[in-house]
């Protein structure tokens, strides 16, 4: 029994050692966009994420509260009326980075990734797709991506008469600082 | 400590599978897992109440909300005349009372106004203060608290310039505690004690103080409509008044339509500060002394 124990914080001791997993809470994901009417910009800067570098697979937690607007009553009504944040507070994504392979952990630099995998919001899981770069710094990795995603997907309803004023296609930029995770 | 451990191992090799089985196993974390990790790991945050109403306004009266700092609220509002006036005077629409107000945050727990009504030619000014936030999670309040205080000033010429006027005799004050809660999404309601004191009365049965208690709340149709209600009771006996009075109960709803929110309003009472409405509204409902109006809020940023 008490070999078994051992074993255990063993096979713990290697998994620190290995640091797989990198993990952030203050990420950064913003929205923008662009009308002849108005732009409305949107950040949030406690994005939460963990990326595991053996399997490639990486997830994300978004409190939709946590969007930041210009404009106060923009943030009302982004939550209200759009996001209905109450009764969807969290947006999340889990996906994998299917080129895995390309990317060399153990090597400085920046490489092209393109990840893969379901995209939830305002309670609407859609399959997407997403072109992004990992920088490979010392001490940690980055991860970049700007993509588009088009609110009626994700059954955000946008009444005509301020249908000009909010884009088509929404583009989104994702800035991660991840740091390796360090099991306790 | 290590040392032991890996002489232990190496002593045992019959247990070297299991380990093999356990770093595979370790290797087998699925997605789940990594939310998982985020969820383990996340501080307890404190969500706070937001929209509890649409407006700073329940109808006539205040809400507990406040104009976020470095927002202008440009609010024009309108009752009209006694719906039971008929065609001649067009159901009251002939007649019209209106009530300008510039409003401000200052702070997240500050905003000043000030305004210019009809009603008694009355210039007027108010403080409101937040006090709590009704939140859920790390931190949990139940209410959200707002203090207003308000002044307010009737310009009207003095009927009796005989004898001397006072600039006093003008002015009224009011202080309010306005109690919320946002039950769901779609339903809140607020309590409103109140104090009004009037440093000039007609006659002797007419008391400086009045005490009155409001109740009020939002019911959200749509996510842009909402119907709304507002009573206030005044605690004070109305019988032994001067003039017949009544309590002010207003009906109406909130439409929103992005940068502006109307508020469409049946109500008894003809002011729209609280002086007037609380002790000095002399429709009735009940004989069908019912005015329409309705309040227009129009927000700019100021200070991003």
């Amino acid at each position: 029994m008490k070999r078994i124990v051992l074993l255990f914080s063993l096979a713990f001791l290697f998994l620190t050692v290995n640091a797989q997993k990198y993990m952030t809470r203050n990420g950064f994901i913003g929205f923008y966009s662009h009308t002849a009417v108005e732009d409305i910009k949107a950040d949030n800067n406690q994005v939460a994420s963990v990326l595991d570098i053996a399997t490639g697979e990486i997830v994300f937690q978004v409190l939709i509260k946590s969007f930041h607007f210009e404009k106060a009553l923009m943030e009302e009504h982004f939550n209200e009326n759009y996001m209905e944040s109450e009764k969807f507070p969290k947006s999340t994504f889990k996906g994998k980075i299917t080129n895995l392979s390309a990317v060399d952990f153990t090597k400085a630099g920046k490489y092209d990734v393109v990840v893969e995998g379901d995209l939830n919001i305002h309670d609407v899981t859609n399959r997407v797709t997403a072109k992004g770069n990992l920088e490979v710094i010392s001490g940690g990795i980055n991860a970049n991506s700007k993509f588009n995603i088009v609110p009626e997907d994700y059954k955000i309803i946008i009444p005509g008469v301020v249908r000009d004023n909010v884009a088509k296609n929404l583009e989104i930029t994702v800035t991660m600082k991840y740091a390796p995770v360090e099991n306790k | 400590m290590e040392r032991q451990t890996t002489e232990i191992i190496f002593q045992n090799m019959k247990l070297f599978p299991v380990a093999i089985l356990l770093l595979l196993s370790s290797g087998l974390f699925a997605q789940d897992d990594l939310m998982d990790l985020l969820d383990k790991n996340a501080k307890p945050e404190t969500n706070y109440t937001t929209a509890t109403f649409k407006s700073t306004r329940v109808m006539n009266g205040h809400s507990i909300e406040h104009m976020p700092p470095g927002q202008l609220d440009v609010r024009i509002s309108h009752r009209f005349g006694r719906i039971n006036s008929g065609i001649y005077e067009y159901f009251g629409l002939d007649q019209s009372n209106v009530h300008f107000g510039l409003e401000y945050g200052i702070f997240d727990w500050l905003m000043i106004g000030v305004g210019r009504g009809t009603y008694e030619k009355t210039y007027d000014g108010f403080a409101k203060f937040t006090i709590l936030r009704q939140s859920s999670g790390a931190k949990v309040m139940p209410v959200s608290v707002s203090w207003l205080s308000s002044m307010a000033a009737a310009s009207l010429r003095w009927t009796d310039t005989t004898r001397t006027n006072f600039f006093s005799s003008r002015l009224s004050y009011v202080h309010q505690i306005l109690v919320a809660r946002k039950i769901s999404p779609s339903f809140s309601v607020q309590l409103a004690p109140t104090y009004v004191h009037r440093n000039l009365v007609a006659t002797e049965l007419d008391p400086n103080d009045l005490y009155a208690i409001g109740a009020g709340g939002r019911m959200k149709l749509s996510k842009r409509i909402s119907l709304n209600a507002e009573y206030y009771y005044m605690i004070n006996p109305k019988s032994y008044m001067s003039r017949q009075v009544y309590d002010p109960l207003s009906i109406g709803f909130d439409i929103e339509t992005g940068g502006h929110v109307f508020q469409l309003i049946f109500t008894n009472s003809v002011a729209m500060i609280e002086k007037g409405f609380i002790g000095e509204t002399t429709g009735s409902w009940l004989k069908g002394d019912i005015h329409f109006g309705f309040n227009i809020s129009r927000v700019f940023t100021l200070k991003k």
